[in-house]
């Protein structure tokens, strides 16, 4: 931490930065440690045979996922992709295009599984999985927050973030892991959320946060843990409990369950929405991780499962619980079964919270006061995961205009960044996937410039004082690397802190 | 993994300093760790660090900051309770300098 970082000066105008060849080969997370990885099933360390596991592996990977395999063989290198990652922009390492991230892993895929590569590996880029390139995998794989920007842009529509995946897969396959990331799902299945708080500093949280709101308020808020037959079970990031500002949204969503006279609850088993699992590629971590919800909902007989403002935490719920625990329609084992009988499908399963609230809002259900926060000029930042691998709503891009319409409900101010800066074209904060640790800092600094320009644009012309955004990394990203360029840390907040500050409790007289 | 040395003893540490042995902590450690974190620890430090400890104690986790900001807003006056004052007196954020400096895990997550 006594290293010093600089943030890269603001560029009045983005141009395709300077190549700085291994600017960031010394970018690498703390490898986990054997307990951490023996606790969730890897191997403990490098084994001597890696090469061989490894390979095996790709080829595993490569038969269970079309896609990847899609991928590894379709790319002509036309460059699309080259200039789109906020990486490569703030850091200039060729390494961070797209392309050429890729290709660390193609190079081996085409030596192992294709037949010019097998013969004549140096005609087609071909390489074997050394122990140098390896190290080029650790490092470089882990430059990559899975935000699929660069998959907007690629004719053949290749998307980064699996191959990101499936590399981190076969690493954690033979030893290689990121302590970070496996350190906290080692923690969710042993005390239920990636902070690690047990059920009695949830509870004392919660407490205190009933104090403040009836101090603030005069009126009653409740913020159940475990309450059984509520009819909404709540599921958001842990980083909601604990860290600011994202507690101020979770008081947000507690005022609107109040205001709509919906019993809602949390789950102490269930306390985190995030999952990991993804961010590693592993498809049984993803599952183990995400059924803490399917147990959680059946035990206390919820009717709606709703997912507080965590960015790939909508993902998984979004795309894939369905599938992998039955919340929504596809699964298909008994719990599964049970869960969907249990659930009301006159309502989506799962709800965004932002869809809760609209639904609201739209309805005439609350009352709001937006000249509350008059005080604040506000943008919208599209958080990667909700942009590109979720919709909200009933309709396409229902997941850019629902967040931005509660925020015009909400308060009187609002501007747009520039416009190939938001929506699908959104920049990664610089901390997603996975990246959100304190060693990778100066990549986080680095990787946030795009975004940080942006801002800057509209903080002079517009004076805008406060970034919106629906995601706790997001959220910490930003906390983070905001005064490395200049500009308060407090500017980020949540949408739903913004509906904190302007929802009317008490009476409708 | 690294290790500290303090009087002469060496107690072992993660990559970025947290004691990995809760028990090894003591007032000479924290002294040391702040010094490494260029902390030069007051009073209200040590009230920060002191609550952390007895919070941990009792819960297994450091506490929320808003937890945190009120219990010292309690103790040293309604103006220091927020975050803000906390940033000033640990920079790094009070939550993972301060832990640190308390002997305490670091907090993990989306945080």
């Amino acid at each position: 931490m006594s290293t010093k970082v600089e943030a890269p000066p603001l560029r009045k105008y983005p141009v395709i930065p300077v190549l700085d060849i291994g600017a960031m080969s010394a970018s690498k997370p703390y490898v986990a440690s054997d307990k951490i990885q023996e606790a969730i099933g890897f191997p403990g360390e490098l084994a001597p045979d890696w090469e061989a596991k490894a390979i095996a592996k790709m080829a595993e990977l490569l038969g269970r996922y079309r896609s990847l395999k899609v991928y590894l063989d379709a790319c002509v290198h036309c460059g699309a992709c080259s200039d789109k990652c906020h990486y490569f922009i703030g850091t200039g390492d060729p390494k961070n295009m797209p392309v050429a991230r890729q290709d660390l892993m193609r190079a081996v895929y085409r030596r192992h599984f294709t037949l010019a590569g097998r013969i004549a590996p140096k005609l087609v880029g071909a390489r074997d999985f050394t122990p140098e390139l390896l190290q080029d995998w650790y490092s470089y794989y882990h430059q990559c927050s899975e935000c699929r920007r660069c998959s907007v842009f690629c004719p053949y529509g290749i998307d980064t973030a699996e191959i990101t995946m499936a590399a981190r897969e076969i690493m954690d396959a033979i030893g290689l892991g990121q302590k970070y990331s496996n350190e906290i799902i080692g923690k969710v299945h042993r005390i239920g959320n990636n902070l690690g708080l047990p059920g009695p500093a949830l509870e004392d949280t919660l407490l205190g946060l009933e104090e403040d709101v009836k101090e603030d308020t005069g009126v009653d808020v409740r913020y159940p843990l475990d309450a059984k037959g509520a009819e909404v079970l709540l599921v958001t990031p842990s980083a909601d409990f604990f860290a600011e500002p994202h507690v101020e949204s979770l008081i947000g969503y507690g005022k609107v369950f109040h205001a709509a006279g919906v019993s809602w609850t949390l789950s102490s088993h269930a306390s985190e929405a995030g999952n990991f699992g993804m961010f590693i590629g592993n498809y049984e971590q993803l599952r183990k991780i995400a059924l803490r919800v399917r147990e959680a909902a059946l035990e206390l007989g919820v009717k709606r499962i709703v997912v507080g403002e965590c960015g790939h935490a909508w993902r998984v719920a979004y795309s894939f619980w369905n599938t992998l625990v039955g919340i929504g329609a596809g699964g298909d084992d008994p719990f599964a079964v049970e869960l969907q009988n249990q659930l009301d499908h006159r309502y989506r399963q799962p709800t965004h919270i932002c869809e809760f609230t609209w639904d609201l809002i739209e309805r005439g259900a609350l009352r709001l006061d937006p000249s509350a926060n008059d005080h604040r000029i506000v943008t919208f930042h599209d958080s990667c995961n909700v942009a590109r691998a979720s919709r909200m709503g009933d309709f396409p891009g229902g997941q850019f205009e629902i967040p931005r319409a509660i925020i015009r409900a909400v308060a009187n101010r609002f501007v747009e960044m520039a416009p190939e800066t938001i929506r699908e074209k959104t920049f990664c904060c610089g901390g997603g996937g996975g990246l959100l640790t304190d060693e990778l800092l100066e990549l986080r600094v680095k990787g946030a410039l795009p975004r940080m320009e942006a801002l800057q644009e509209i903080a002079e012309r517009d004076g805008v004082n406060f970034m919106a955004t629906i995601c706790a990394i997001c959220k910490a990203q930003f906390s983070k690397v905001l005064p490395y360029y200049g500009f308060k840390m407090s500017m980020v907040g949540g949408v739903h802190q913004l509906v904190s500050t302007a929802i009317r409790l008490g009476s409708n007289d | 993994m690294g290790t500290i040395e303090v009087n002469g003893k060496s107690y072992e540490t993660d990559e970025e300093g947290y004691l990995v042995d809760l028990a090894d902590w003591s007032e000479e450690v924290a002294n040391h760790i702040a010094a490494v974190e260029n902390v030069d620890m007051s009073d209200q430090h040590w009230e920060v660090v002191n609550f952390l400890r007895e919070y941990y104690d009792e819960y297994q986790i450091a506490p929320a900051v808003r937890v945190l900001t009120k219990a010292i807003g309690k103790k040293l006056g309604p103006d220091k309770g927020n975050s803000q004052y906390l940033y000033e007196l640990f920079p790094y954020g009070p939550a993972k300098q301060a832990c640190k400096i308390a002997g305490l895990p670091k907090p993990t997550g989306c945080v």
